[in-house]
């Protein structure tokens, strides 16, 4: 399984996370987003951007919870929130944003 | 303590890498955070190594997953023990461990340190005073 970005091809698994997260660009963030129907927005970015962050500080993808908290501390209650981060991605912030970020799924989401 | 939570204690015995059991730890401890129980982590023998700052793990070919204890603070996570006989007989003191911190809600969000070193006898009283223990 794999998606297809300007000809080239990135192996992802059955839920459709990247398998090499290094094999993440910006342009493969939009063919994700595109297979999620989510249209990427700067409010997008800014989550994905925030998630990327955060993984290559701490080396995992945050929880829901955790992600709504260090939003909340960064950009202030009015983005650290669970409804707006839901508009977002309505499938869940955590596990949606997550892939089209390229990284693994949230640890303890199911 | 409120109805259905309950004290889990995760005892870390056993060195970062060789085993999968450190890394594995943590992500039990990640997931369990994230269901509001009240939540401790203890390390002693070799376990305290997990917590030794300064990893390199390019020659092993593992993960450096050191940078992740970070996160334990963000996951409401704040309660480390690290048993004092263990440190001292691996020629460690709290001067070689990494500095885990967590923000306290009851105090403006103040930054504090996470890890507390006791005693073995503290520790004992610790496992009793818990309601699950999981040793890893």
């Amino acid at each position: 399984m794999a998606y297809d970005v300007n000809g080239t091809t990135v192996e992802h698994d059955e839920e459709g996370y990247i398998t090499n997260l290094s094999d993440w660009t910006k342009e493969l963030a939009e063919v994700i987003a595109k297979e999620e129907n989510v249209d990427m927005t700067d409010e997008h970015w800014e989550v994905v951007n925030f998630l990327r962050e955060y993984y290559d500080e701490y080396q995992i993808a945050p929880a829901i919870r955790v992600l709504v908290k260090a939003m909340k501390k960064k950009f202030g209650p009015e983005k650290g929130n669970n409804k707006y981060l839901y508009e977002l991605f309505p499938y869940g912030p955590a596990k949606q944003a997550c892939k089209i970020a390229g990284l693994p799924k949230p640890t303890g989401c199911v | 303590m409120s109805e259905g939570i309950k004290k889990f204690l995760y005892v870390n015995r056993k060195a970062p890498h060789g085993t999968i059991y450190a890394l594995e730890a943590l992500e039990v401890v990640l997931i369990g955070a994230a269901f509001e129980q009240d939540v401790s982590l203890a390390f002693l023998d070799d376990g305290v190594f997990q917590l030794v700052k300064g990893w390199d793990t390019k020659e092993l070919g593992s993960k450096n997953f050191a940078p992740t204890y970070m996160a334990l603070g963000d996951y409401d996570v704040s309660k480390i023990y690290v048993e004092k006989e263990s440190l001292e007989e691996r020629g460690l003191s709290e001067d070689d461990l990494m500095e885990l911190t967590y923000e306290d809600e009851d105090d403006d969000w103040a930054e504090k340190s996470s890890i507390h070193i006791v005693s073995r006898e503290e520790m004992a009283r610790l496992m009793a005073a818990n309601d699950v223990i999981l040793s890893f």
